[in-house]
């Protein structure tokens, strides 16, 4: 490692904010704050790894895809990027229910990222800057603000240590700012490992940032070490996709943002392939176990669950004969293919033979070696579900510092941080969403709530409320807020205003319109197989019936509106999914009621939880530890149990 | 703690008019406040906890009432805080006047349930045992306090808690498969799940009923005498109440209005139900009688059927009974062949063949019933009568170890919702939807059983938890 200088310099130009890291979420956290009007400086290590996607060469997907959309109905820029960037779209689990439909599109890594670099560059009010941070520069709190009202100045008051200045470089420059988001990702004094070789660099052989982590110490942040994989990259030339299933891409294409014109972006899409693991392969990594970092121990770090590795993988479903591997190209411009589901740290020489034990990989070459990479991240408890730091005014955090994995779970972050860190500057309340408002609240609650013993990965079962959560409907979720924010401009607000008022004006007509059962209507109904009308129904009631559908009945309708052509289909996907899922969506509402109501029952910030006899020791250290905002958040800390939330209910309520 | 709260007081014991009564304070002040008012040989501050102290209670220079103090110090007091329980005499206007004293020197008036909540807050008790004091404050008869003690100790909540498990365990499932399609297959699975849906619902309706027996324990058996005018009802009732409260008369009809008792037994209660004679009549005020009546037998739980022996015959009382009884062939009956003093007309066995034919032409295949034989002036008989209804309803005996008795009507609206909520899922199923609508009604089944475990919890539910209280309590 490098000394430190000890000349230190001050640099003359103001920001108000200072972003640490030009991943996914920093990318979004800068765009937001400078869009916002807010002079930010984003830092990186390495201006070609600007939004760089070190692992599979896709966006979206189960629940991710979710999180993408929210990103852009709140005004971010992910959706935007890979509309501009895929070589391939599905929309997943299309069989399945609306909820857990999840578009997915493979990226063009080079151009994904050359591509959002140009965005940053053009923007107003943001500079990029290669360098590395080493230290974030703090200051006691001694002056107490006059609007002592404001629940956020309180919250100074009562709790807050210190607050942020700015920044240092490791060239001994100091950068002076209001805020700062720190998405330095898996950079904290990375380590990357495959068998016996370690290498101290972040991902992709980049530089890895050594400093920071000390000067977090310094400010009395918790970190973790967590850990996280990806699998080889192969030679495209050198695989027989005849031994593969073919996975095309979908006609058409569904654009990820709402704002992308579906018509703009139908172009050739390229495929993917599918092949599966066997009994050889798991016999080759069962042998060489013992050579593994993970399994000797080489590797403290702990993994994510969810995104396990080959070996963890043949290990854990040690019935299962073969496991899926999909073959995802990493762009037009290259042969490099991503070994989707075979992330590994095994040495060289067994990741070379147990690839090659796959169907169409018996010759296959690698161009780049599957590896573990060790990372320092934050105990998130530690933030506000404003993604502030409790303790620290001013410092911000999102992304894979967080404990999260994920391209699209680092986005998510970083735009709310971003966001944020504004609302602070303006002496706004904070932007929180709560778990029944979108994935993103439920990524947020859950990271600043719950312990995280690994790398958080979004699920579609973390989210509770996910029928009323879904990829088709965030616009409607949620571009308001991100109007209201200052992220959406007035065409897009009222472009939503149309939609939304549409739908509701389609459904009260459909509820009036009685049809008989002759001419369109008949032929349609008899070509569904659906049980024939004795006397008539309203197009409503007909919807209802599982065999049917709104678009079908069209011919049948023919006082239909003629709604805007960019808006037709999406309007037809809602009127669709609220009238034939009305009773489900109904209960869902009512479950959210419910949420609600320990959700906006909160909690003093000055409780004295040692007050409180009858609350277990556990609970009252965990609550003691994390103070939360709500009674509905106290009771999804783990070891607060729904007894400790009872007595939690009658001490807010008992008289006093 | 104590510093927080305020230190309340109420009068905790019951309105009527009673020997003593006593006015209860707890608080961090208790002890303090009790002593402004309160002159015995030494302050009660001075007096070792636990122990009854002699003195008078005085509005200034004037006396109110001579009374015993008890001190309570915390932690070893019902609501874990100091405590005074002042034993003042029984009469409303010391109580009163007490409990104003104390107010004007510094206690607040405390809400209903205040004292159990803050025994709950202490950790004197948890929530579901709160709930079952209340219960067994408001028992009216010895199963109800029964049935309230086994609360307490915790049997429902096992058992609810066992079959919500078996529900999480299928929302995980689901979930699991959402998402880990590759790992975990839902091939199949919804109609395993319709099976044991099934079973659940079977389960539910098993605790649901139990509620019904809880309510005769609870409420008494509502119980409705039918039959011609002047077969015996008024002195039947009169018979086991043993004073006259119903018009006794010789001329049909007189008995217009519903008159409520209630009988209490040993171990349960019969609310009786004494109506108008079942009779076709044009008379206004009387039909509306007539019409009172039959609409209280649909309501009730058990059917008394009086028929005068004497005044019988055979083919008149099929047609009689016929009519009364149209509409209420699945009720519990009891038959009662009153006037067996008087040895003449119908006997038990043509009486019986009667019946039978006309549950027969009603088709009930399997009715309940039980003829009796009695002398309603006599009271010969009225003691097997007793002894008929305890066997029709409490057959078998309730066994505290293995059967559960749900008696809160909040936890039995909590099971019918989780009911309802299952066979939501079982529309979805034969709907044909995807997995993931399953998981929206399960996820409220498993809520309103939570609701009874104490695993969903929310301010409404303490709310109604602590509602039942009665001030002082």
């Amino acid at each position: 490692m490098k000394s430190l200088p000890n000349s230190v310099w001050e640099n003359k130009d103001k920001y108000d904010c200072v972003v640490i890291g030009a991943g996914h979420a920093g990318c979004e956290a800068a765009l937001a704050v400078s869009r916002l009007g807010f002079d930010t400086i984003l830092f990186t290590v390495s201006i070609e790894s600007i939004a760089l996607m070190p692992c599979n060469p896709n966006v979206g997907g189960t629940s991710k895809g979710h999180l993408v959309r929210e990103v852009d109905a709140l005004g971010g820029e992910m959706a935007k990027n890979i509309d501009k960037t895929f070589i391939q779209s599905r929309m997943l689990n299309s069989s399945k229910g609306p909820a857990v439909h999840s578009l997915r599109a493979q990226a063009d890594k080079a151009k994904y990222s050359r591509t959002m670099r140009q965005v940053l560059e053009n923007q107003e009010h943001l500079w990029i800057r290669q360098a590395e941070v080493v230290e974030i520069l703090t200051d006691e709190i001694n002056e107490i603000p006059k609007t002592i009202d404001d629940s956020e100045n309180r919250d100074l008051i009562e709790s807050k240590k210190r607050k942020v200045t700015g920044v240092k470089t490791l060239s001994g420059a100091l950068y002076s700012c209001n805020t700062v988001i720190i998405c330095t990702g898996t950079y904290l004094k990375a380590r990357c490992v495959y068998g016996e070789v370690s290498e101290n660099t972040g991902p992709n052989g980049l530089k890895a940032a050594n400093y920071l982590s000390d000067s977090l110490k310094r400010l009395g942040i918790t970190l973790y070490r967590f850990k996280t994989g990806t699998p080889a990259r192969m030679d495209g030339r050198t695989i027989d996709y005849s031994k593969m299933e073919e996975q095309k891409g979908d006609e058409p294409i569904i654009p990820f943002s709402f704002s992308t014109a579906p018509a703009s972006i139908q172009k050739p899409q390229v495929s993917c392939y599918l092949t599966y693991t066997n009994e050889k392969t798991h016999e080759i990594i069962r042998k060489n176990l013992d050579r593994s970092p993970l399994f000797s121990g080489f590797i403290e770090g702990t993994g994510p669950r969810y995104c396990p590795s080959i070996e963890d993988k043949v290990v854990k479903f040690a019935e299962k004969k073969r496991h899926q591997l999909f073959l995802e190209p990493e762009g037009l411009e290259t042969h490099e293919m991503y070994v989707s589901g075979a992330s590994s740290s095994l040495p060289e020489d067994v990741q070379a033979a147990l690839y090659r034990s796959v169907p169409g990989l018996e010759n296959a070459r690698i161009v780049r070696n599957a590896y573990a990479i060790e990372y320092d991240c934050i105990d998130a408890r530690q933030l506000k579900p404003s993604l502030e730091f409790k303790e620290i005014s001013g410092l911000f955090a999102a992304g894979q510092f967080n404990g999260s994995s994920g391209y699209e779970e680092a986005a998510a972050q970083g735009l709310i941080a971003g966001i944020n860190a504004v609302q602070k500057m303006k002496n706004n309340e904070p932007l929180i969403l709560d778990r029944s408002q979108g994935y993103i609240g439920v990524l947020i609650d859950d990271l600043v709530t719950k312990e995280s013993t690994e790398p958080y990965r979004m699920m579609t079962s973390r989210a509770e409320y996910r029928l009323l959560l879904r990829q088709d409907n965030a616009d409607l979720r949620l571009t308001k807020t991100g109007y209201e924010v200052g992220l959406i401009d007035e065409n897009r607000y009222q472009s939503l205003l149309i939609k939304e008022n549409a739908i509701k004006d389609e459904i009260k007509r459909l509820i009036t319109v009685n049809t008989g059962y002759s001419g369109a209507l008949r032929e349609i109904m008899e070509a569904c197989n659906s049980t024939p009308l004795q006397s008539g129904a309203t197009l409503y009631e007909l919807i209802k019936r599982p065999e049917l559908t709104y678009s079908m009945l069209a011919l049948a309708d023919p006082d239909r509106p003629d709604f805007p052509v960019e808006l037709r289909d999406a309007i037809a996907e809602q009127v669709n999914i609220q009238i034939k899922y009305e009773g489900y969506l109904e209960r869902q509402n009512r479950q959210v009621e419910m949420f609600k109501k320990n959700e906006k029952r909160l909690i003093p910030e000055n409780i004295d939880y040692s007050d409180i006899k009858n609350l277990r020791t556990e609970a009252r250290q965990k609550l003691i530890k994390i103070r939360p905002r709500s009674v509905g958040q106290a009771s999804r800390i783990s070891g607060v149990s729904p007894a400790d939330i009872s007595v939690l209910l009658v001490y807010l309520t008992a008289g006093k | 703690m104590e510093t927080k709260y305020k230190t309340i007081a109420a009068i905790s014991t019951g309105t009527g008019t009673s020997g003593i009564g006593i006015v209860r304070l707890s608080g961090p002040e208790a002890i303090t406040i009790a002593d402004r008012i309160f002159k015995g040989k030494k302050p009660l501050s001075l007096q070792d906890s636990h122990t009854l102290q002699y003195g008078r209670i005085f509005d200034n220079s004037e006396l109110i009432d001579e009374v015993l103090a008890t001190v309570l110090r915390a932690p070893k007091s019902y609501t874990g805080e100091d405590t005074v329980e002042i034993n003042c005499h029984g009469g409303r206007y010391c109580l009163r006047k007490t409990l104003q004293l104390l107010i004007d020197n510094g206690a607040a008036p405390a809400m209903p349930g205040e004292f159990t909540k803050r025994a709950f807050l202490n950790g004197k008790l948890d929530l579901s045992q709160a709930e079952a004091v209340a219960d067994l404050i408001a028992a009216k008869s010895r199963m109800a306090g029964e049935s309230a003690v086994l609360a307490l100790r915790g049997i429902i909540k096992q058992k609810v808690r066992e079959l919500r498990g078996k529900i999480i365990y299928n929302i995980a499932y689901i979930e699991a498969a959402l998402d880990d399609p590759e790992h975990i297959d839902l091939d199949g699975y919804s109609s395993e799940l319709e099976v044991a849906l099934l079973q659940y619902i079977d389960e539910l309706d098993m605790l649901i009923q139990s509620f019904d027996k809880g309510r005769f324990i609870r409420e008494g058996i509502r119980t409705v005498i039918l039959g011609k005018p002047n077969a015996g009802k008024s002195s039947l009732l009169n018979a086991f109440l043993g004073e006259e409260r119903a018009i006794v008369t010789e001329i049909p009809g007189t008995t217009r209005d519903v008159l409520e008792e209630i009988l209490q037994f040993e171990g349960y209660d019969l609310r009786l139900i004494d109506t108008a004679g079942l009779r076709k009549t044009e008379d206004p005020i009387e039909k509306i009688g007539v019409d009172r009546a039959k609409n209280q037998a649909f309501n009730a739980d058990l059917l008394l059927y009086i028929i005068d022996r004497s005044d019988e015959k055979t083919n008149d009382l099929l047609l009689e009974m016929q009519e009364n009884m149209h509409g209420l062939e699945k009720k519990i009956y009891l038959f009662l062949l009153n006037k067996t003093d008087l040895n003449t007309g119908i006997k038990s066995s043509d009486l019986d063949e009667i019946i039978k034919q006309v549950f027969r032409s009603a088709g009930v295949a399997s009715p309940t019933f039980k003829i009796i034989e009695i002398s309603a002036l006599t009271g010969e008989g009225i003691a097997d009568v007793e002894e008929a209804i305890s066997d029709l309803f409490f057959k078998e005996k309730i066994n505290y170890n293995d059967e559960v008795i749900i008696s809160n009507i909040r936890h039995k609206n909590a099971l019918y919702s989780a009911k309802t909520s299952l066979n939501k899922v079982l529309e979805s199923i034969a709907a044909g939807l995807p997995e993931d609508f399953y998981s929206i009604d399960l996820t409220d089944a498993s809520n309103y059983l939570g609701e009874i475990t104490g695993e969903t919890t929310g301010e409404e539910i303490i709310n109604e938890i602590f509602a039942k209280f009665c001030l002082g309590k």
